[in-house]
């Protein structure tokens, strides 16, 4: 099992600009679940709240209001039941990757023989057999995020995070990454909760989309095309694409609070 | 991939290659070429001075080699050392886990901080008269003294490194719910050593200014000695030779610290860009 949701979340912080005192609320009354097995993107324009709701969900922040819950067992601060995957991947410079991976694992408790080979066959499930002892800046960006992935993987979460792991690769590094995210999710069925901003991307690798804006959630929509999709270029050409691309759009395009 | 590789355009690319990649001239013939300008203009205008007022590299050299003969020169190396070493490495021992703690935890930075930075400016010149009084004309306070010098600046850089650690890296401890000690050690420690290691430099060169300044008070032994004697004399070449010696040791010490930084923190001279 693995399910996350949110209840009722909320967020306010306080800035201080020029000596004033402005209340900002960055969340309101954010509910959603992503259940068992599925991949949920979050989307909305920057500031939008996104990332800051999924940072709650990994307990890196702290709520205002609400309650996160994991498989209905409300969550205070990090645990090894969600693994992070952050948006530049923020390996340990001094480490390779195979010792990045093994840092997730002993944070665990995982020792010995196991701890080393755990972390070369998450390594490996991400394409990474030949690259266990490079170190960060020896990898190339999509590399990195690799690394990433299987840091988070390896620790054997409930529940993945990614906060818009793909943002800041090249258009052809992120096809190639969307397409082998998929793959690894139709090999462990892990539950994803996904930040982005790219709408392509949204509807290429979710099955429910949350649409946010200024801190609400706007709407959730359904992506109705199949899994698997082996072949996305394929997937960008249906029907069905254009047409939940088409009302997502809308939807990050509409006037704040019409929810239809 | 293309393996397709049309031959005049590959040897056009190589012969245009070894024009950029000319092998640029080694730091280390830089190096010696200034000290041949620096020490060539000093032995010939040196010769011009009175030699009560100043001296000339081959006078040192040969007031040095007499020292050396009678041995005078490695008991007073001996003396200045090993409460240099000692003093020096206290400081490193004791300043790194403090700066660690300042700059990682917001109440001991408001707790003691100030006392780190005042520290660093204390004129501990001033104070040295008093140190003696308390610890005597030995051994003692001239490791005290040297510790004193040489703990701030390490300390100072240290706190500074650890409040430079990005937030994400420390979010990846979090996440994987690495206990405060590991964020500290493992994340935090090895993100800080750059910082560190420039602390650990700076004290160097305050180290053995901290070392003659208690050799002076005390005046009893070392290299210090040796120069407030042939002060004293007017024999000034004899006295340039711990001065020199002094220098140089900062200089190996600074290379030695270099070494140690390439070897703990290797990936730190990868990444980092510098200049031809």
């Amino acid at each position: 099992m693995g399910e996350v949701t949110l209840h009722d979340i909320s967020k306010r912080f306080t800035l201080r600009i020029d000596g004033a005192v402005h209340a900002v609320q960055a969340l309101n009354r954010v509910s959603f679940t992503v259940n068992d097995g599925e991949i949920v993107a979050l989307i909305g324009p920057s500031g939008c709240g996104k990332t800051t709701a999924l940072r709650i969900a990994m307990g890196l922040e702290i709520a205002s209001g609400g309650k996160v819950t994991v498989d209905g067992r409300e969550v205070s601060g990090c645990g090894h039941d969600r693994g992070m995957v952050f948006q530049f991947a923020e390996l340990l410079p001094w480490l390779t990757a195979l010792q990045n991976v093994m840092f997730g694992l002993e944070m665990k408790g995982m020792r010995g023989a196991e701890l080393r080979a755990t972390a070369t066959r998450y390594l490996e499930l991400v394409g990474l057999a030949d690259s266990l002892n490079r170190r960060p800046h020896q990898l190339s960006g999509g590399m990195k995020q690799r690394v990433g992935i299987a840091r988070a993987l390896a620790i054997d979460p409930k529940v993945l995070l990614m906060d818009e792991p793909f943002g800041a690769l090249d258009a052809q590094t992120r096809e190639t990454m969307q397409a082998e995210l998929l793959e690894l999710h139709a090999r462990t069925k892990k539950t994803i909760l996904f930040v982005t901003h790219d709408l392509d991307e949204a509807v290429l690798i979710a099955d429910r989309i949350v649409v946010m804006k200024h801190g609400i959630v706007q709407e959730i929509m359904t992506v109705p095309l199949k899994r698997p999709r082996p072949d996305l270029g394929k997937v960008r050409g249906t029907p069905e694409f254009a047409d939940t691309r088409y009302r997502v759009w809308k939807a990050l395009h509409e006037p704040t609070g019409t929810v239809h | 991939m293309v393996d397709i590789v049309d031959p005049a355009s590959a040897r056009a690319q190589t012969s245009d290659e070894a024009a950029k990649t000319r092998r640029p001239v080694p730091s280390w013939v830089i190096t010696i070429g200034s000290l041949i300008v620096l020490l060539g203009a000093w032995e010939i205008f040196g010769r011009d001075i009175n030699p009560v007022f100043g001296s000339y590299p081959s006078a040192i050299a040969e007031a040095g080699w007499q020292l050396a003969r009678t041995g005078k020169l490695w008991a007073a190396l001996l003396d200045s050392l090993r409460p240099f070493l000692l003093g020096y490495a206290l400081a490193i021992v004791i300043g790194v886990p403090i700066g660690l703690v300042t700059g990682r935890f917001r109440s001991v930075e408001a707790a003691i901080g100030i006392y780190i930075t005042a520290g660093y400016a204390m004129p501990l010149v001033a104070l040295v008269p008093l140190l003696v009084l308390w610890l005597g004309l030995g051994f003692a306070v001239k490791v005290a003294v040297i510790f004193l010098m040489a703990v701030f600046p390490i300390c100072i850089n240290t706190w500074l490194g650890v409040t430079a650690v990005p937030k994400t890296l420390i979010e990846v401890g979090k996440s994987f719910v690495a206990p405060d000690s590991v964020i500290l050690r493992r994340i935090i420690l090895p993100a800080t050593l750059p910082y560190i290691m420039a602390g650990i430099r700076l004290a160097v060169g305050r180290a053995v200014v901290a070392m003659v300044i208690a050799e002076f008070f005390t005046s009893i032994s070392g290299l210090g000695a040796v120069i407030i004697t042939s002060a004293n004399n007017f024999d000034t070449a004899t006295m340039f030779v711990p001065i020199v010696i002094l220098m140089v040791m900062a200089i190996g010490l600074n290379y030695l610290i270099g070494a140690v930084e390439r070897w703990v923190a290797p990936w730190q001279a990868e990444i980092a860009g510098r200049d031809e």
